[in-house]
């Protein structure tokens, strides 16, 4: 079977897995997604407008994504941070504090939502602290922004961690040799290299929590228009049987996240292009 | 060439002090060691705030109710039949995931073809996708008001609100695991070994068997390990699908949220515990694959000034 | 290791017949009963009764009936999208009746099948506060004062929450010079005072009692009890204010569902035990009020007199009471909505 579109290669097989690639993609993912774009277009152009901006909606959007930006902002430090002492210093306990960071990952999302707003309700192991220095957690959009910060942290420490470990001693070597200071050598030399993958896990951590579902609706407190997000309010819609409206938002919210993953996979390939050449 | 690969930072820790030209080197590149406690202990404090006191919550309520309520929990018949629904939807839904995981990383890492970043980020779609709409679109697909409903019910098939539906789902949000994990892999591994293969006339599927999945078992294993972890605890998506019939479609999350709801927050907790147990066990496996995982990376960039060499 | 084996060749077998789906076995009876929240308790001992009963009195049949419970809105849903329910017993009437406006699964007279609007029992909204009364809470007016704080669910999601809505609702046009303007202005006044919306009534009882939000909570009469006796013993106590609604939570057979497995005469005899003395007791053991006079006066200490109004005679029907205030638009969402 001639690809025009591929280059040549010795290899056989690529007929049959490319194949095979496209039929399981179509199947599981595009046929189903497919459906909820179908179901969308039942609305006429003015209905779906009028769906997706309504001040519900648009309320909702600003706090997932908001919150999602706030949380993956403060995981562009903690998980440098976390990153950089795991990649660069030798301590007691460091193996398990590098396993830990996967936790989220691993922990079910519904479990990570009860875990946390046990811990931090107002009789909770951190709420009752914090409460006593007036910061309420759960059922504020703090809440949301803690669970955001929870489920995305691993994102940026396992994107800037290799980086951080490949990176050559040499060129830190020889900035510190021509006199620049520790502070100097890396906002020039080390964050530069860095740039590309703190960008890439602040923008895999920001898709990741703007879907997430499962931890949030525990700690939120889904007050419309304060602390209800976006895919609550899908379910909210489904629940009227207004599927339509549903599958609108969820369309909305599919092409932002789609927009954002392809922008993150190009930005990666732009890199290795670069690096690799 | 010092291997960049290495993360060799035994040498950096602040107990060992012989002063080498190379360690006084080392110094001047790296942080006072106030500097280097302070950072420790910030990772430490953030980590143990943000992962570790969630995580020991878990454990900490699961035995509020002692050993014995511990046990009667995790052992209860519907507990039971959550676990084996649980494990029955990860028996198949893994490994579909793992030969189309195989299948685009051949197709993705060892062919040159227009469009690749597309196709990629289509495989990422289910990883961003909220797991709410994740459900959502196999109601509109598969539910009796669903576009295939009408055929479905006439054909006296259920997929949605029983098993089918939930392994459905359960293939939908572990979708890209096996593959992210391989792509990056084989692209690292190149083509060379196989060409070699091929040229001394073995056919694609042993070539395939004899040098490629050797090359990447450590790589397939911890997205299998991943794809695994992340399809046991799968709430929103399978939630949608469900049906919540007790002791028939409930899996182990949504059993927790069941006891939750019922009141038994100690018994919540404690299937909760199985589950945290079993990311713990995941991760303690991850650490262990992660190890093969940059060896094999690592003897496949030792030879890719070779194969660049080649080709350029 | 052979045990793991064979279990797992035992998952994929399983996994096998999963896939071949829907082939139910004749001569055991499985009834789905697709309820609400709330009622876990009560359809565990329900269920059993019922079932000792009929086999019983039928011989040789093995009768399962399974549970599945959450919001109310959420299960009619999922009955809609065609989970198999033989019989639906959720928290108002307009669930079981989108039944019939979307998918036809009942009759559209459904409510008439069977006695007393198809609710074989019938609840009714109080306020739960902690021990001692501190915010001193009397009557529904009591709960538009600053500094109360609030907890009910959220009525678009949860059925019991929009019974809360329309109590307080039909409370404020009960008042001396009471109007529609009037009535709008109390609830918003009381939704200021909300500070969590839960899903579900199980999740706002748990901000509530587990979480420690709130100082009143606008709940089932039944879950009030519930919470007085098991959750938090000597923590709380049940208030009643003057007046309130009759809830009345329907139950129907999914008609439809039940034609095609062959399930309709024992999925009635399941609804019409509810109506037998021995289910009507069961009911009012578990706080619900009985229809029957007789197992109400047996558990007449349970349930204390009150004014209750219908749905009907405060709003002209559920169709008309959800179309105004719970629809998009409609009365709640302008409470949030500026």
């Amino acid at each position: 079977m001639p690809f025009s579109f591929k280059k040549r290669s010795v290899l056989p097989g690529f007929g049959l897995t490319f194949g095979y690639t496209l039929f399981y993609l179509s199947l599981i993912v595009l046929i189903p997604i497919g459906a909820l774009f179908l179901k969308s277009s039942t609305l006429t152009g003015s209905e779906f407008w009028a769906t997706v901006t309504a001040p519900r909606v648009l309320a909702s959007y600003r706090i997932t994504f908001g919150a999602a930006f706030i949380a993956a902002f403060f995981n562009l430090f903690a998980g440098l941070l976390i990153a950089w002492v795991l990649a660069r210093y030798e301590f007691k306990g460091k193996s398990i504090l590098d396993a830990l960071v996967d936790l989220p990952f691993a922990l079910p999302t519904a479990v990570a939502g009860i875990a946390l707003t046990t811990v931090f309700s107002v009789n909770g192991w951190l709420g009752k602290p914090l409460n006593a220095l007036g910061i309420h957690v759960s059922y504020t959009p703090i809440g949301i922004i803690v669970a955001m910060i929870f489920i995305s942290l691993p994102f940026m420490v396992r994107t800037v961690q290799p980086v951080l470990e490949d990176l050559e001693k040499e060129l830190e070597e020889a900035s510190a040799t021509l006199g620049a200071t520790r502070l100097q050598t890396f906002r020039r030399v080390i964050l530069p290299v860095l740039t590309p993958s703190l960008f890439t896990g602040f923008a895999l951590g920001f898709a990741r929590a703007l879907g997430e579902y499962g931890s949030i609706v525990f700690i939120a407190g889904n007050m419309p228009m304060k602390t209800e997000i976006t895919p609550l309010l899908i379910i909210t819609k489904l629940e009227q049987y207004q599927y339509a409206e549903a599958t609108a938002i969820a369309a909305v919210t599919l092409i932002i996240s789609f927009v954002l993953l392809l922008f993150i996979n190009w930005v990666q390939w732009h890199n290795r292009r670069k690096y690799s050449l | 060439m010092p291997s960049p690969i290495s993360p060799a930072p035994a040498k950096n820790g602040p107990e060992v002090r012989q002063q080498t030209p190379r360690a006084r080197m080392r110094d001047a590149v790296g942080e006072p060691p106030w500097m280097r406690r302070l950072l420790i202990g910030l990772a430490i404090l953030l980590i143990s705030v943000i992962l570790l006191v969630p995580l020991a919550a878990v454990f900490h309520q699961a035995f509020a109710k002692g050993v014995d309520g511990y046990i009667a929990a995790i052992t209860a018949p519907d507990t039971l039949s959550a676990i084996r629904l649980t494990l029955l939807a990860c028996a198949i839904a893994v490994p579909f995931n793992v030969v189309f995981g195989v299948a685009a990383a051949w197709a993705i890492a060892k062919f040159d073809f227009k469009g690749k970043n597309f196709l990629i980020t289509l495989i990422d779609i289910p990883f961003s996708v909220s797991p709410v709409i994740a459900g959502l679109v196999f109601i509109l697909l598969f539910g009796a008001q669903g576009y295939f409903g009408e055929f479905l019910s006439e054909h006296d098939i259920q997929l949605v609100f029983a098993v089918p539906g939930i392994v459905l789902a359960t293939i939908f949000v572990t979708f890209p695991f096996v593959a992210r994990e391989l792509i990056p892999v084989m692209q690292a591994q190149g083509t060379e070994e196989e060409e070699a293969s091929i040229s001394l006339g073995a056919d694609g599927w042993k070539t395939f068997w004899r040098i490629t999945l050797p090359n990447i078992k450590w790589g397939l294993l911890y997205g299998v390990v991943l794809c695994n972890a992340r399809a046991m605890g799968e709430f929103g998506a399978v939630s949608v699908v469900s049906g919540h019939i007790r002791g028939e479609t409930n899996t182990l999350p949504l059993h927790v949220e069941i006891l939750y709801n019922e009141y038994d927050f100690s018994g919540a907790f404690a299937v909760a515990s199985l589950l945290a147990f079993l990311a713990v066990i995941t991760l303690i496996a991850k650490k262990f694959l992660e190890r093969g995982v940059r060896a094999e990376i690592k003897a496949a960039e030792n030879m890719v000034p070779e194969q660049g060499a080649l080709h350029s | 290791m052979n045990p793991l084996k064979n279990n797992f060749r035992k998952i994929l077998g399983v996994a096998a017949l999963g896939l071949l789906a829907g082939v139910a076995s004749a001569k055991n009876i499985t009834l789905l009963n697709v309820s609400y929240d709330p009622t876990r308790e009560l359809y565990k001992e329900i269920n059993k009764s019922f079932i000792s009963g009929w086999e019983a009195k039928h011989p040789g049949d093995k009768l399962t009936i399974q549970q599945s419970h959450g919001g109310s809105g959420k299960q009619a849903r999922a009955v809609i999208d065609g989970l198999k329910a033989d019989v639906v017993t959720l928290a108002l009437a307009f669930d079981v009746g989108v039944l019939n406006t979307q998918a036809k699964l009942v009759p559209p007279d459904w409510d008439k099948q069977l006695k007393h609007n198809s609710a074989p029992y019938t609840s009714t909204i109080v306020f739960l506060v902690r021990k001692g009364n501190p915010k001193k809470i009397k009557d529904w007016n009591d709960l538009t004062r600053k500094g109360v704080s609030v907890i009910t669910p959220n009525p678009k999601t949860s059925g019991g929450a929009r019974w809360n809505y329309l109590a307080a609702w039909g409370y404020a046009l009960r008042q001396p010079g009471g109007n529609e303007a009037k009535a709008r202005d109390f609830v918003k006044a009381l939704f200021k005072n909300v500070p969590v919306l839960d899903a579900g009534a199980r999740g706002a009882t748990t901000t509530f009692v587990q979480r420690g939000i709130g100082d009143v909570f606008l709940s089932w009469e039944n879950e009030a009890y519930l919470a007085v006796n098991e959750l938090g013993a000597g923590r709380f106590e049940i208030i009643y204010p003057s007046v309130s609604i009759l809830a009345e939570p329907s139950v129907a057979v999914v008609e439809k569902v039940a034609k095609k497995k062959g399930t309709t005469e024992i999925a009635k005899a399941y609804l019409e035990f509810l109506y037998t003395e021995e289910g009507q007791e069961i009911a009012a053991r578990h706080y619900y009020r009985p229809r029957s006079e007789k197992a109400f006066a047996k558990y007449k200490a349970n349930f204390p007199d009150l004014k209750l109004f219908t749905i009907d005679e405060a709003f002209g029907g559920w169709t008309k009471a959800q179309k105004k205030h719970f629809d998009d638009g409609g009365e709640f969402d302008q409470i949030y909505v500026k």
